[in-house]
């Protein structure tokens, strides 16, 4: 399945709140353990794994996405670039062009298709990428610049940095928006398996098939783990049996879990079967890529 | 006509099971909109009857025409979104990839590429168990746009509530501040945050008010499972004091949640403490937007004044 030595896996779910962030912290530390890992956090909008994973910030990088700006001496006002975007991104008003920075998706087509070149490109601030590292394990984390509106192009970004960089790194894991769109699209790209995190209620099988769908339309081995079992029924997993899809691990409802987790701290060595879980969820990915 | 709408940041936060129950309560004075249109749950509650199903359209994607194609390379030079790349012999596109700029079609010098609509998913107008008028939608897989999508529930909703003369439309939204969060927000008169004690839901929380503040828009706050960690519950409160958020209710961990979810059901309709709490939030969340009516009159009359 994979070329590369490294094993990507990305953990999502449809619906918010049902323990990626849980997971992904936990199955980072405990694999650090013995193994250099890395957790990237994908969910730019509210990335939470800082949280959990201390360390040393080893370098904070701004990231930006290319807007057109008007040079307003050079335009001749044909209004080429009001037409060709299709994001009503650049809209010409009489004798002015606005741009909407939020709206742009750096096409490039307003600015090279302008024949008096009146729109150069530009660099615009979207957000920022940290690396945090402790020990064996290197978290890097997007964040989303609050009230600017796509997360993709930032997502796009983190992919290709630590891509670069982090080549090496055995053991991958990234941590994914919520949702079904474009955005946890964007996130699970390249990866080669993909952990849905579910909760055993009605909202958590309703998402969680939408997630399933979203991941077989993209052609991704999944696998399942029911967080909070035992808090709602079985539909889950008579789901998960119907479907034919590997339950990965059950982590049971703990309100030892919850209170850990609400001081934002980790859990996999302050709960007993947590370790065998998250080396049971490894071995189980491992079996199925690396053959 | 007051638009309401809960939000929260951090996602399982208990958004949609605060928001159908006051549905429930507002009964018919409401108008209901679904705005997590990637991961809708409000449907489970509500039970609408999709009544009226409308397919929804946005943005485009290429298309080449093999037959023209003289295999110039321009477009997959020019495209920014690595949709454009040559397989078996042939200029491709990745569905997943274009972003439907239409760059490529403008520059190929043979017109081999054309922009098609896509579809993008549904739109519904149903009426609830309830008997009340719910607007809501599915987001195709992976599929961009749900801003837009956002943007043309919330107008049902609008035309709906303002057209059989309703006082509320009650805004279920989505988790993060990206796109859909920005678009539910547009227009509303007041944000009901839900978060809960933790580091996490705290950190989320304050992102999620930068942005309302942005928008000027009154926001009290629900603190849910608020015994899960009490410390965190007084940071929570110190930090709505300093912001001027309005602090609606703490409300316990409770498994009636999850029961009366497993049921179909909201939290409202079976007798619990848990009743009373929301039927309080629902009357606080009333009288502020009440207080802001006769602001808005008191404005008009002294503009009456004026003339």
């Amino acid at each position: 399945m994979t070329k590369t030595i490294a094993l990507k896996i990305a953990i999502a779910s449809g619906k918010g709140g049902t323990g990626k962030t849980l997971l992904s912290s936990n199955l980072a530390a405990y694999c650090s353990q013995t193994q250099n890992t890395l957790l990237v956090d994908l969910d730019v909008e509210e990335p939470n794994d800082f949280i959990f994973i201390k360390g040393t910030t080893k370098n904070v990088s701004y990231q930006y996405k290319m807007i057109p700006v008007w040079d307003e001496s050079k335009c001749s006002f044909c209004g080429i670039c009001s037409i060709n975007c299709k994001y009503h991104a650049v809209i010409q008003l009489r004798n002015n062009i606005t741009i909407f920075n939020g709206l742009c998706h750096s096409c490039y087509a307003c600015s090279e298709l302008c024949p008096m070149n009146a729109l150069p490109m530009q660099k615009y601030k979207i957000g920022e990428i940290k690396t945090i590292v402790n020990q064996k394990l290197i978290l890097v984390e997007g964040r989303l610049d609050i009230g600017e509106e796509k997360a993709v192009p930032l997502i796009h970004q983190i992919h290709k940095q630590v891509d670069k960089k982090y080549m090496a790194i055995p053991i991958q894991i990234f941590d994914c928006p919520p949702g079904t769109s474009c955005p946890l699209v964007a996130a699970c790209k390249d990866t080669d398996f993909v952990i849905l995190v579910t909760e055993p209620t009605p909202f958590g099988l309703n998402d969680l098939k939408l997630a399933v769908e979203t991941m077989r339309k993209l052609n991704k081995p999944i696998g399942i783990v029911i967080n909070r079992q035992g808090i709602g029924n079985a539909d889950v997993e008579k789901y998960c049996d119907v479907e034919h899809i590997q339950i990965l691990a059950k982590i049971p409802y703990d309100q030892k879990i919850a209170k850990y987790y609400s001081q934002g701290k980790l859990i996999f060595d302050k709960i007993e079967f947590m370790g065998s879980i998250l080396q049971n969820i490894i071995n189980t990915i491992e079996k199925q890529i690396r053959i | 006509m007051n638009e309401i709408v809960i939000l929260s940041g951090k996602g399982g936060t208990g958004k949609t099971s605060i928001a159908a129950s006051l549905a429930v309560l507002a009964g018919n004075d409401a108008v209901i909109a679904d705005c997590d249109v990637d991961a809708a749950n409000m449907h489970l509650l509500l039970k609408p009857d999709f009544g009226y199903t409308s397919e929804f359209y946005s943005g485009e994607l290429a298309v080449i025409n093999h037959d023209l194609c003289t295999k110039c390379e321009k477009c997959e030079e020019i495209c920014r979104f690595d949709a454009i790349s040559f397989i078996n012999f042939q200029y491709q596109i990745n569905s997943l990839n274009c972003e439907g700029c239409g760059y490529c079609e403008k520059i190929c010098p043979s017109r081999a590429i054309s922009m098609h609509e896509q579809k993008s998913g549904n739109l519904y107008i149903s009426i609830t168990r309830l008997g009340s008028t719910m607007v809501h939608a599915k987001l195709n897989i992976g599929a961009e746009n749900s801003g837009k999508l956002v943007a043309k529930v919330k107008s049902e909703a609008k035309l709906s509530a303002s057209k059989d003369g309703k006082l509320y439309i009650i805004v279920d939204g989505s988790p993060g501040i990206g796109c859909p969060v920005v678009s539910s927000l547009a227009g509303a008169n007041y944000v009901v945050l839900v978060t809960e004690p933790s580091v996490s839901a705290l950190h989320d929380l304050k992102r999620i008010y930068a942005l309302i503040k942005k928008f000027r828009i009154k926001a009290g706050c629900i603190i849910n499972k608020y015994d899960m960690n009490i410390e965190k519950t007084m940071e929570i409160k110190s930090y709505l004091n300093e912001e001027n958020i309005v602090h609606l209710a703490d409300i316990a961990y409770d498994i009636n949640f999850t029961k009366t979810m497993i049921e179909g059901k909201t939290i409202v309709e079976i007798p619990s403490p848990l009743k009373k709490i929301i039927e309080n939030i629902w009357k606080k969340i009333r009288s502020q937007l009440i207080i802001k009516k006769n602001e808005n009159c008191i404005y008009i009359n002294r503009k009456q004044l004026e003339f």
